[in-house]
């Protein structure tokens, strides 16, 4: 099957609704779980490799969530295609870099999804839009309590699930939230925010996970430890100082909007400026200015104008997206001149920001419940 | 900035590797840096990197000089050290010793809390059952209550059978 088909298009997906989805982007519970019998896969050969996938790929696909999924071997996938799975985060880096032996299992609306013989026989991960860990780890825990029915997992008294890494051990659970953060961005409050929360045995990644770059004021906060604290014990932690960080974050979005306005409508209708402009233009600087947009949608700038457009485009104007889209191999210049005449195609019709928010928008509102 | 290896000497060597997805920043004096070949990249152990520095000393340290290698897939303390993850679910009982500080250091606790495979849950639940009725029974043979004695015993002959037919842990 062609992954395009498949694929929920990001004029459909980005308009999905979530609790405090102004600020959480969307929630995702991750489990590691390998079989007993077997080498991992960074240290597995070929044959061995391709025959753990055999054993689990039916497995996988027999869960009820699974009907009408989309499954393939990695080596069937073209470099293009992973390349777009890793734009969507439905898989990581890692695992596009993978080929024969490994695998993917994605259901039907996205939310969940299977990554055979990545670092762990076994990357089996929830989905959701907006703040819903319990609903995501809810959502997992299921499906491994029917995998593990089939499936005889490498599991030790003392230490829990057994991972190839030994920094995944015990619950092999990683719980994480992408949050758009441009207020404590702009407030240059992110700083000291970033170290508080490491403080707590929590990390703070760029967009694309593990050492990337925070493009877009977007910030992935998840835990660390798995060793030695129950699952719900992490999701609820990680709840706690999630509710913290959206709090900060509106508080700074109000802090500037009285104290700096002029500020916040300078960033916010220049980056409009530029987006409905230019001629040639990067990824990288269009995410940072899709951010400022997404901000002025939030506070009012833009009356009528959905949030989803924005975070459409940031999925559309990422490099495999616009490659996807051309059947001639693109050069990165080629890309730029492309990307901004999609983008400027696209805001032909959002008026520019009026020059403050009218008083009864959304400018100073505690997220919606 | 001290030297985070050694601790004593100013920390001259500033090293931002990434190395797949891992970002790791490293302060190093010069003669550390120079131990640690950090001039010259493929020296640098990734297990520093992946789980922290020092660990591939310990790895080291662990295996008492002679070279562990685990039984079931080949993997090597020297493969450890490099690939900064192991070979298979065996590998944790082999190397466990290198494993423990490591672990120690990384995690909030040493003892897994939290969800077991049902089929392990079953089997621990019958150990524990067994051990109260091993109790009961010598209480009861203590006691003279030969009854209640075959009772317990006829449980225990069914509670060990189920057993045997679990999973073990």
């Amino acid at each position: 099957m062609d992954i395009h088909d498949f694929l929920i298009p990001p004029a459909d997906s980005t308009r999905r609704k979530g609790p405090y989805d102004r600020i959480v982007m969307s929630s995702r519970v991750r489990l590691a779980r390998n079989l007993k019998e077997a080498a991992f896969p960074g240290w597995a050969k070929k044959p061995e490799r391709v025959r753990v996938l055999e054993l689990i790929r039916p497995a996988v696909e027999s869960l009820p969530d699974m009907k009408d999924a989309f499954s393939e071997t990695m080596d069937s996938l073209s470099t293009l295609d992973k390349q777009i799975l890793v734009e969507r985060h439905l898989i990581s880096r890692e695992h596009a870099a993978k080929s024969a032996g490994s695998g993917l299992v994605l259901n039907r609306d996205e939310t969940l999804c299977v990554m055979i013989n990545e670092e762990d026989h076994l990357r089996m991960q929830a989905l959701r839009p907006g703040l819903q860990l319990r609903q995501a780890w809810t959502a997992i825990d299921q499906a491994d309590s029917l995998l593990e029915r089939k499936l005889e997992y490498a599991f030790n008294a003392d230490l829990g699930y057994l991972t190839a890494c030994p920094t995944n051990i015990g619950t092999g659970i990683r719980v994480s939230a992408m949050l758009h953060l441009p207020g404590l961005v702009l407030a240059e409050q992110i700083n000291p925010i970033i170290q508080s929360v490491n403080k707590l045995g929590l990390a703070v990644r760029g967009l694309y996970g593990e050492g990337t770059e925070a493009l877009g004021n977007v910030f992935q906060v998840s835990n660390q430890m798995t060793l030695g604290e129950a699952e719900a014990a992490i999701v609820e932690r990680l709840e706690k100082v999630l509710s913290q960080i959206i709090e900060h974050e509106e508080n700074a979005r109000s802090t500037l909007l009285e104290k700096k306005p002029k500020m916040v409508y300078n960033h916010i209708g220049r980056a409009y400026g530029i987006l409905a402009n230019a001629h040639s233009i990067s990824s990288k600087e269009t995410m940072n200015l899709l951010s400022l947009m997404r901000l002025g949608v939030d506070v009012g700038l833009f009356p009528g104008v959905d949030r989803a457009l924005a975070d459409e485009l940031f999925i559309l104007t990422q490099p495999a997206h616009l490659q996807k889209q051309h059947s001639e191999k693109l050069s990165a210049e080629e890309r730029d001149l492309l990307r901004a005449d999609m983008v400027r195609e696209r805001l032909r019709h959002v008026s520019r920001p009026i020059a403050k928010p009218p008083e009864t928008s959304g400018g100073l509102d505690k997220p919606e419940k | 900035m001290l030297c985070c290896i050694c601790k004593e000497k100013e920390a001259t060597v500033h090293l931002t590797q990434i190395t797949g997805d891992k970002l790791q920043k490293v302060d190093l004096c010069e003669e550390c840096a120079k131990t640690k070949g950090v001039n010259d990249p493929t020296g640098f152990s990734l297990a520093d990197l992946l789980l922290g520095l020092g660990a591939s000393q310990e790895i080291e340290q662990a295996g008492g000089g002679s070279e562990l290698k685990c039984g079931r897939c080949g993997f090597t303390q020297a493969d450890f050290k490099k690939a900064g993850r192991l070979g298979c679910p065996e590998c944790y009982k082999t190397f466990s010793e290198a494993l423990q500080g490591l672990i120690k250091t990384m995690h909030k606790g040493t003892h897994h809390v939290g969800k077991v495979p049902e089929s392990l849950r079953q089997s621990r639940d019958l150990s524990d059952r067994l051990k109260t009725l091993q109790k009961k029974l010598s209480k009861a043979i203590d006691e003279e209550d030969f009854e209640e004695a075959a009772i317990l015993r006829d449980e225990i002959k069914q509670t060990t059978a189920r057993l045997t037919n679990t999973p073990a842990v």
